[in-house]
């Protein structure tokens, strides 16, 4: 028998295995793709106190073993979440936490207030690094005393497990998650999209809409393995990882690294079963390498190199 | 809605730059409607992304989809062979036949290019007392598919085939000529004819629906990345993939 559970905070997780806020809506849309009781748990699409529309069309364009994304957090609000989609979300076997995005401090703690309340809400993932809405001038995950401020006010509204979800666009994420560590987050999410563009030859435009926006997939795996390396090294903390896993060896890579959970994020828009796969593939991986729990996977990266990212930073 | 790995049954050159591509599904061909599209993942990792294409036909349980070759995804798809399998999702959005009601005498199918793709099928399930003319616009001849299509009025830019000239101005020619009771447009290809069409329909009154193109991640609705503006109503958005891919063309901002 492999142990598979994970414990967060006070919420155990059947598995290690999560998918992405923004990847897998709502949960309503994959009923007949994917068996949801087969996953850890579901971070819900970014849900702000009113409905956002989103971003102009065309919100993706396809790139290198990735894309970008600039949807802008469309979403239908928290009233209508819980109003319509709880009800059926909570009848799956699996955790949902609810991803929040928001344009202030107050935006935040209120759809976290609300939200604290509903049953089947079982966690809470904060977006404070969407890089394609920005308001008022605030950008929030950039800044750490924003971070620090976002974290202590969620933290005195909720005994639920409170996970941060990290930009890779400053130049320290390590400074971040202990600005949530401290402040008393559970875990941190590593990372968001990383700032991209692409450009149509013929038109000389960008892409997309926005000129700039989110790349995800395979192309940024590197980069969330180097973050989430920087990051397990700087707190005591679980980490996250997310960031362009496909198949079962990503996630195995990144649990190497030190993430103690993983999300599979893009990898849902190809095939929405793979959360169902990593997680099989992960626990076989498991089994021949003589682990009794996956948790003997975390953090067993061998180096006897200097952490040249942490080093420079400690 | 299923995700299935099918086996290429057979490939066909309907012209010199337009392939149909035949696989067998006995859920796909048993579940199809007209104007749905099933998305292909047509190889590991490269493209990332699937590719949505319409339905072009389905005949017991074999179903098939028609491209020319014009990027990466449909170079490798022409490359593939007869046995090779394929990883398929569908079939997605809503259907033409949604739209077939008693409020009009003569389906009028108007096709861009490759445009044509849902149309096939659509003329086979065009109930009985329907009237159809079918409008074919294309650059070239090569461009012209007319398998399955029923009484069929081509038109290409460069003269090659047909009226020389515009779809939209075969349509306004013939229908100064002929008279087909109350019509009702269906349309599929490029975005300015679509665009050009659905103004002209809208000038005589006529309704007008359109299959709409978009770039998508995912094409069930989970990236919310293919949204198409609204000219009203309750949302500014909604998505070609799921809410789409056809549209009351006088609802959205083409």
């Amino acid at each position: 028998m492999i142990q598979e559970s994970f414990k967060l905070g006070t919420v155990e997780f059947k598995n290690r295995i999560l998918v992405a806020s923004g990847t897998f809506g709502y949960g309503d849309e994959v009923p007949d793709l994917v068996d949801i009781a087969k996953l850890g748990g579901i971070m819900t699409k970014s849900l702000s106190m009113k409905p956002r529309d989103g971003n102009p069309n065309p919100r993706i364009a396809e790139t290198a073993s990735g894309m970008l994304n600039s949807i802008g957090l469309a979403n239908i609000g928290v009233h209508k979440f819980i109003a319509e989609k709880l009800p059926v979300l909570r009848r799956h076997d699996t955790r949902i936490i609810a991803n929040i995005a928001a344009s202030s401090v107050e935006e935040y703690c209120n759809v976290l207030e609300l939200l604290d309340a509903q049953e089947g809400v079982h966690g809470f993932e904060i977006n404070v690094s969407c890089p394609n809405v920005k308001e008022g001038g605030l950008s929030f995950g950039t800044d750490v005393k924003l971070v620090s401020l976002i974290t202590k006010e969620l933290r005195r509204r909720t005994t639920k497990p409170l996970i941060i979800k990290l930009t890779p666009n400053v130049t320290h994420i390590s400074e971040f998650a202990r600005a949530c560590e401290s402040e008393g987050a559970d875990a941190v999410s590593v990372i968001n999209t990383v700032i991209g563009m692409a450009v149509n030859i013929n038109k000389r435009m960008p892409k997309i809409a926005t000129t700039t926006g989110g790349l995800s997939g395979p192309a940024i795996k590197p980069i969330a393995l180097a973050k989430v390396y920087e990051t397990v090294n700087a707190v005591k903390i679980p980490v996250i990882g997310v960031g362009g896993i496909v198949s079962w060896e990503d996630a195995v890579e990144f649990f190497i690294v030190g993430a103690s959970m993983v999300q599979i994020g893009t990898a849902n828009f190809i095939n929405p079963s793979t959360g169902v796969s990593v997680a099989e593939g992960v626990k076989h991986y498991c089994e021949q390498q003589g682990c009794n729990d996956i948790g003997q996977l975390v953090k067993s990266l061998q180096t006897n190199k200097t952490i040249s990212v942490v080093d420079s930073w400690l | 809605m299923k995700q299935e790995i099918v086996t290429i049954h057979s490939f066909e050159h309907l012209t010199p730059e337009i392939l149909e591509l035949t696989f067998v599904s006995d859920y796909l061909s048993s579940k199809a409607k007209p104007g749905q599209f099933i998305n292909i993942r047509v190889d590991s990792n490269y493209p990332l992304l699937r590719r949505p294409f319409s339905i072009f036909n389905v005949e017991e349980n074999k179903i098939s989809i028609v491209f020319n070759v014009i990027g990466t995804g449909t170079k490798l798809l022409a490359r593939k062979k007869i046995g090779d399998t394929i990883d398929v999702v569908g079939p997605c959005g809503n259907d033409f036949l949604a739209f077939v009601d008693g409020s009009f005498d003569t389906a009028i199918f108007v096709a861009g290019g490759i445009g044509v793709a849902p149309f096939t099928f659509f003329t086979k399930k065009l109930p009985a007392e329907k009237q159809l003319v079918t409008y074919l616009g294309g650059r070239h001849s090569d461009l012209i598919v007319e398998k399955g299509l029923r009484n069929i009025k081509v038109a290409t830019d460069d003269g090659s085939r047909g009226f020389h000239g515009t779809v939209l101005d075969l349509i306004k020619s013939d229908l100064s000529k002929n008279k087909y009771g109350t019509m009702r447009f269906f349309l599929c290809g490029p975005t300015r004819m679509m665009k050009a069409v659905a103004d002209f329909a809208k000038e005589n009154g006529v309704s007008c629906y359109a299959s709409l193109e978009c770039d998508m991640a995912c094409g069930i609705g989970l990236c919310q990345g293919c949204n198409i503006e609204m000219t009203g109503g309750e949302k500014k958005y909604k998505l070609v993939c799921k809410e789409g891919t056809i549209f009351e063309t006088q609802s959205v901002k083409i």
